[in-house]
């Protein structure tokens, strides 16, 4: 008992302490991104200030990608360890993933068309992308589907594992295949290769997007850690209605006879 | 005026950026705003459960 609630219990404290600071932090780094991307840096030489669509774009698509690895990462935690916290995290990241990646799709699309010429095409980097929107979606309902929640962390912990393989295939689809989209300009070896001016904004926002997500990771966490705290009360309070008898000590049998 | 104007304006791109930065703002909105609704629900459970038991 005391092993089990422990760490929730600790994980408690340290998010109530660490809740004020991120969510201040997060919104200045994001604010701090808007005015860099949106007035500071300069209009790209080809694609004039349809660029500072970029700053939201690129960021939202790391996050989709960021926060399925952390989604998976505690889904095989919680599988194999059965950490209470893992199954928790998992499930209070996949809205969040699943936010970002259609950030992701809806700047992509506005992009897409102006310089383009499309809102959509079935390229390899755009149809992997709308593939991890489903795993997001279908995760979600796979793990609602289950009245035991134990059962639906377990199935949606398998289905969140095997798509993992989706993301090297986001990630290098644009070496792999000929993609619309272009290939990567930050995280590449050799560096980047975009403009200080332009990868500052960049790296602002996507530090802001990252600790908006553990911000919310954290709110969610608690919701969850509530709940459950919630439910246990009153399974209690309904136990004490059954049998308003004095209390005896509850053998595996007594119980169940009365 | 002319340089709020301009700068609304986005060189033209002013329905493909201002979109899709509403797009966004409207998402991180609704992840905001669900989790903490749901998680100012569950305090409020947690506190009425913990007031009735209290008194006994």
């Amino acid at each position: 008992m005391i092993h089990r609630f422990a760490n929730p219990a600790r994980f408690m404290r340290l998010s109530a302490a660490l809740l004020p600071w991120c969510a201040v932090l997060g919104a200045l780094l994001i604010a701090a991104g808007l005015v860099f991307g949106l007035v500071l840096a300069p209009a790209d030489y080809q694609q004039g200030d349809a660029v500072r669509i970029m700053y939201v774009h690129v960021p939202a698509a790391w996050m989709a990608s960021f926060v399925y690895a952390v989604m998976a990462a505690a889904s095989a935690v919680g599988l194999i360890w059965r950490h209470p916290l893992a199954d928790i995290a998992a499930r209070a990241a996949a809205p969040l993933g699943a936010g970002f990646t259609a950030i992701c799709l809806i700047t992509g699309s506005l992009w897409g068309e102006p310089m383009w010429g499309t809102w959509w095409v079935w390229d390899a980097r755009l149809t992997s992308v709308l593939v991890l929107f489903f795993l997001y979606l279908g995760y979600i309902a796979l793990v609602n589907a289950f009245d035991e929640p134990t059962r639906g962390a377990r199935a949606g912990a398998i289905l969140a594992l095997v798509g993992i393989v989706n993301l090297p295939i986001i990630k290098f689809s644009v070496d792999w295949w000929n993609t619309l989209h272009q290939p990567a300009s930050v995280f590449r070896l050799g560096g980047p290769t975009i403009a200080a001016s332009m990868l500052w904004p960049l790296l602002a926002m996507a530090l802001g997007f990252t600790v908006f997500f553990v911000t919310l990771l954290m709110v969610r966490m608690r919701t969850a850690l509530i709940a459950a705290k919630v439910r246990a009360l009153r399974q209690v309070a309904s136990e004490a209605e059954a049998r308003p008898a004095p209390r005896t000590p509850r053998g595996s049998l007594g119980s169940v006879r009365q | 005026m002319t340089a709020l104007a301009d700068f609304l304006a986005m060189g033209g791109y002013a329905r493909f950026v201002w979109p899709a930065y509403g797009a966004a703002a409207l998402v991180l909105s609704w992840m905001l705003v669900d989790s903490v609704v749901a998680y100012r629900r569950r305090q409020r459970e947690l506190e009425l459960l913990e007031r009735q038991r209290a008194p006994r």
